[in-house]
């Protein structure tokens, strides 16, 4: 959840307070109107709340006495059971809202404990209103409503370097830590329960199957209560993908541990023989619903390939698709979230490909929305559940539970990381491990497997759910509020803000390729080398298949590229255009600064070139430099909750540059007009064509058709670039030239030799898609100007001939 | 000199005798005819820096027309991952090495600047295996990357200012983002892998 901090002014704060007055007024009239029907919902006699309401409400509208027509009619049964989900998410939405407006407490108490508290609430209040409270946290409900948006949101936009790259102890820990933790747990705990001497309790009668059961469904890490909490304390992103992935992969374990002791529990002993099949089993799990979630990837890709002419359900496909993923590896027993994170993992990187910026930037909302909400949900629901119970309180195992389950973390967590650090490069310090051991959150998972359990089968049901209950509580309540804290005292390495400059993302492409070159020369396969084989295979015939059009071929390095400058150019003209932007690092450095400088001109003597009036100069030197100048803008950083904008929207580009292009021109051709006064030349000096000046600057730009496949019309406005060629002559105004600052230097076609180096930002005409779509920005001040044609301009298309040159 | 162990040295000059066909060194043939090499789109820097004296720490520059042994694991120590026990400054200088080795690739005729035209020759070769697309975008990238640089270490250039190309302080600053001494690394392993390939008889 993004943790806005409200930062209000005196005068602000004042004004603020009779709005959140009201708005608590509102909550609590809600929460009571919530109630009554709530409460009604579950409650055999209905109908009698019914007909009460109807008269409050029809009084005016019905003659009593005599049944006439009903003009007005309350059915509230008729909707009943829509309207009370819609309740449920409005309360939950106003909540957040609530808990936001109050500048203090979102950054004191994590909103989860807040949630649960609000969910204590409610429950309280439909206990008082003597109403029976629904069965909110039903497990059908959960598991198949509130648990897959989190899943998949989580999944989409899972940063799958990190992932990969640290795999290997993600496994370790939601495998063997999971496994340790529900042995260790439930065996000791029966070891306690055994030893009560003097209570000769229900205890005793707990069978050793059912305190695996218990110790497997509680020694899930839950990944809703991690990521709630983790996302308000932005560690660094290896600690946050450990506990993170641990507590999404560990879900195949505890799907397998559970049904095994579910099923052994009836029967009351295990084999050898059921230890075995439970290891396959768990192997058949975690790998079946993966290879679930990726054919169902691969398929959205896929699809998603042909969906150029019906943008607007495009995200649809990838919600259904990911939910089906979902459903058809729970009908399996396969591990749905599993299968969630794989197909999310696997398709994103097609599907992004395809489909057009307005459905990136929807399935980006809406995942976020859902998975919010949902959040919200299952917090609140988890205090309402609480307070319904069933409960049966025993100090003994609550307490004992409770203790147990912190010290079998500790204890798995740096037993596990000095295995671990034997295998990896960037070892887990101590600090590393404290965090992932205390990051251990149980949460609504745990204790909707609890509730699944039949009460006929397990006598202790009740004790589990409350102990269940306490250990969330105490987890998400004591260790969710004092992780903050606890990260600033150690000084836990935070979360890098800025974004990847194009120079990281150059030099890692780069290492990646020459750590692969070193690889093979040492002659053995390691990490690199399946990496890079991977790579080819994906670019060779996968990304064929699955991504339509000019798309496919791009590499990453060009890709990356567009969307910087794409982002740019929107930025630069949100702004308003030609405005300077503030940055982080304001920067007069532009495109001059760093073009390599020309060989000097010839000797005076030669030179035939005649030379401006100084003043002029002066002054065409500044204009032309104060509309070539640009600043660069540090980019944004990137935060998984803030949603900037993917610019790579079909036409939009278009418009950008056309609009800039305009701009500048219109600048341009006003201001060159007074020079067109110039001494006369001989006819064949090249001076002439400093009248020209105006069209220089636009030369560079690509016209709009040049952009990625057939998606963008040609634009008949844009301004196209003549390709060098001998028949035309071009004219260099050298501004920036060392020998002779206070003149123009007007070199003629024939040093065209320097003209090549010069091609930095000029793309030649046919191309596939890339950087073409540069606005005008891109142009900026060099030190020699192109002069090509001006103004009357040529169609867009590039393969056309020269117009006649305009040196007569 | 690098901290190899005894077991990773053997298999490495048991690499460095396939390599080189059991001769004393191996000059820029041997490496070029590694097949898996092939597919590598900035090959040639790679081979070129083995043979490029500035990585062999001796204060020399030029290159080696072969290399020996000694040279090989030179180069190859680059490559080391820090340990547990590896400390502050020992990071900080594996990170310096590091660098340096990745501007020498760069810094093609050596003058200490890594210039626009050596940095477009750099990037068209990383996309040197991308087609036309490749070439085309990568001056614009690499336009973009110098600007960049330049912004971030000098900010304030006046118009008429040159920037003459990416010093090795620019370079250590633009890239202290990614943690050199924990990427640029591989494993070395404590098997012998040269007999473990299936079916390979050469390199």
């Amino acid at each position: 959840m993004p943790s806005r901090t409200c930062s209000h002014s005196p005068s602000g704060f004042g004004k603020s307070l009779p709005e959140q007055g009201l708005l608590l007024l509102v909550v609590l009239v809600l929460l009571e109107g919530s109630v009554l029907p709530l409460g009604a919902a579950s409650s055999p006699d209905v109908s009698h709340q019914d007909d009460s309401h109807n008269h409050k409400v029809a009084d005016h509208g019905v003659n009593a006495t005599k049944k006439v027509f009903p003009v007005l009619d309350v059915d509230y049964h008729h909707i009943q059971t829509p309207f009370e989900i819609s309740l449920w998410v409005l309360l939950a939405s106003l909540m957040k809202l609530g808990f936001h407006l109050i500048p203090r407490l979102s950054s004191i108490v994590p909103e989860s404990c807040l949630l649960i508290v609000v969910g204590l609430l409610v429950g309280g209040l439909i206990k008082l209103a003597g109403e029976q409270v629904p069965p909110v946290l039903d497990s059908r409900l959960f598991f198949l409503c509130l648990l897959p948006p989190i899943i998949l949101d989580a999944g989409y936009f899972l940063p799958i370097r990190p992932f990969m790259e640290n795999v290997g102890t993600i496994l370790m820990f939601a495998v063997v830590g999971t496994v340790w933790n529900a042995f260790f747990v439930g065996g000791l705990l029966y070891a306690v329960c055994q030893i009560q001497p003097a209570n000769p309790s229900s205890l005793h009668s707990i069978e050793l199957l059912h305190c695996l059961l218990f110790g497997s469904i509680i020694s899930a890490v839950d990944p809703v209560a991690v990521l709630a909490v983790f996302e308000e304390i932005h560690i660094n992103e290896l600690l946050h993908i450990l506990v993170f992935g641990e507590s999404l992969l560990n879900d195949a374990v505890t799907v397998v541990l559970y049904h095994l002791f579910v099923e052994y529990a009836g029967v009351g002993t295990v084999t050898v023989m059921d230890g075995f099949l439970g290891v396959i089993s768990f192997l058949v799990v975690a790998l079946g619903g993966v290879l679930v979630g990726a054919i169902y990837g691969i398929l959205a890709a896929f699809t998603s390939r042909f969906t150029s002419h019906t943008r607007v359900i495009e995200p649809l496909f990838v919600f259904v698709y990911s939910y089906m993923a979902y459903l058809s590896a729970e009908m399996f027993h396969l591990s749905g979230i599993m299968a969630l994170i794989a197909c999310g993992a696997v398709m994103r990187p097609y599907v992004e490909a395809n489909i057009s910026h307005k459905s990136h930037t929807t399935i980006k909302y809406f995942l976020k929305m859902w998975s919010s909400v949902s959040e919200t949900l299952i917090f609140i629901f988890l205090g309402v559940a609480t307070v319904d119970g069933p409960h049966s309180w025993n100090w003994t195992f609550v307490t004992v539970t409770v203790i147990l389950c912190l010290v079998a973390r500790v204890i798995g967590v740096v037993g596990l990381t000095y295995i671990i650090n034997k295998f990896r490069i960037v070892k887990l310090t101590t600090k590393d491990q404290f965090i992932v051991a205390y990051g251990g959150l149980r949460g609504a998972i745990a204790f909707s497997l609890g509730f699944l359990l039949d009460q006929n089968q397990f006598a202790h049901r009740k004790m589990f759910l409350t102990a269940i209950i306490t250990v969330i509580f105490f987890t998400v309540f004591v260790q969710g509020m004092t992780i903050k804290p606890l990260v600033e005292l150690l000084a836990v390495k935070k979360k890098q803000e800025a974004k990847r400059s194009i120079n990281e993302e150059i030099h890692t492409q780069f290492l990646d390729h020459l750590l692969t070159g070193i690889e093979d020369i040492c002659g053995h396969y390691g990490h690199h080398h399946w990496k890079d084989k991977l790579n080819r295979f994906n670019k060779k015939y996968v990304k064929k298949c699955l991504i339509a059009g000019e798309r496919s071929k791009e590499p990453q390095l060009i890709a990356f590229y567009h969307k910087m400058e794409m982002k740019q150019a929107i930025e630069l003209v949100e702004s308003g255009g030609g405005v300077k932007l503030p940055s982080a690092v304001p920067s007069t450095v532009s495109m001059q600064n760093i073009q390599p400088k020309k060989p000097p001109p010839a000797k005076a003597a030669e030179r035939a070139l005649p030379q401006l009036p100084k003043g002029r100069e002066e002054e065409i030197r500044k204009i032309l430099r104060s509309n070539l100048q640009r600043t660069r803008q540090r980019l944004r950083s990137y935060n998984r909750h803030t949603l900037v904008a993917d610019p790579y929207e079909d036409g939009f580009s278009d418009l950008l540059i056309k609009k800039q292009k305009m701009i500048e021109l219109e600048k341009k051709i006003k201001e060159m007009n007074n020079y067109l006064t110039v001494p006369a030349a001989p006819p064949d000096s090249p001076t002439m064509c400093r009248a020209r000046l105006a069209s220089g600057r636009d030369t560079d730009f690509k016209p709009a058709q040049q952009q990625k496949g057939n998606k963008i019309c040609p634009d008949p406005q844009a301004y196209s670039m003549k390709p060098v060629s001998d028949s035309v002559p071009v004219i260099q105004v050298d501004l920036a030239s060392p020998q002779s600052p206070d003149s123009v230097n007007v070199m003629d076609e024939f040093r065209r030799a320097n003209q090549e180096e010069d091609q930095g930002l000029m793309m030649k005409p046919p191309q596939g898609s890339s950087g073409s779509n540069k606005p005008g920005e891109a142009d900026t001040t060099r030190d020699q100007q192109r002069l090509m044609r001006c103004l009357s301009d040529p169609g867009p298309s590039a393969d056309e001939d020269e117009d006649e040159p305009f040196l007569p | 000199m690098s901290d190899f162990s005894v077991e990773q040295i053997k298999n490495l000059h048991k690499r460095f005798e396939q390599l080189s066909g059991n001769e004393e060194t191996i000059s820029r043939e041997n490496l070029e005819n590694i097949p898996a090499l092939a597919n590598n789109p900035i090959r040639r820097q790679i081979i070129g820096a083995f043979f490029d004296k500035r990585n062999q720490h001796q204060n020399e520059v030029g290159s080696f027309e072969e290399i020996g042994f000694e040279q090989f694991l030179m180069v190859m120590s680059h490559f080391r991952p820090p340990t547990l026990k590896t400390t502050e400054e020992e990071r900080e200088t594996m990170r310096k090495e590091k660098l340096r080795f990745l501007f020498n690739m760069h810094d093609t005729d050596n003058d200490g600047t890594i210039t626009l035209e050596e940095y477009r020759k750099a990037v068209e070769e990383l996309l040197s295996k991308s087609g036309a697309i490749g070439q085309e975008a990568a001056k614009a990238i690499a336009d973009a990357a110098m600007l960049e640089v330049a912004s971030t270490n000098v900010p304030h250039m006046a118009p008429d200012d040159f920037y003459e190309g990416i010093t090795f302080e620019h370079f250590e600053q633009i890239l202290k983002g990614l943690e050199m001494e924990s990427r640029m690394h591989i494993r070395f392993l404590d098997v012998d892998t040269t007999t473990m390939h299936c079916g390979r008889s050469t390199s």
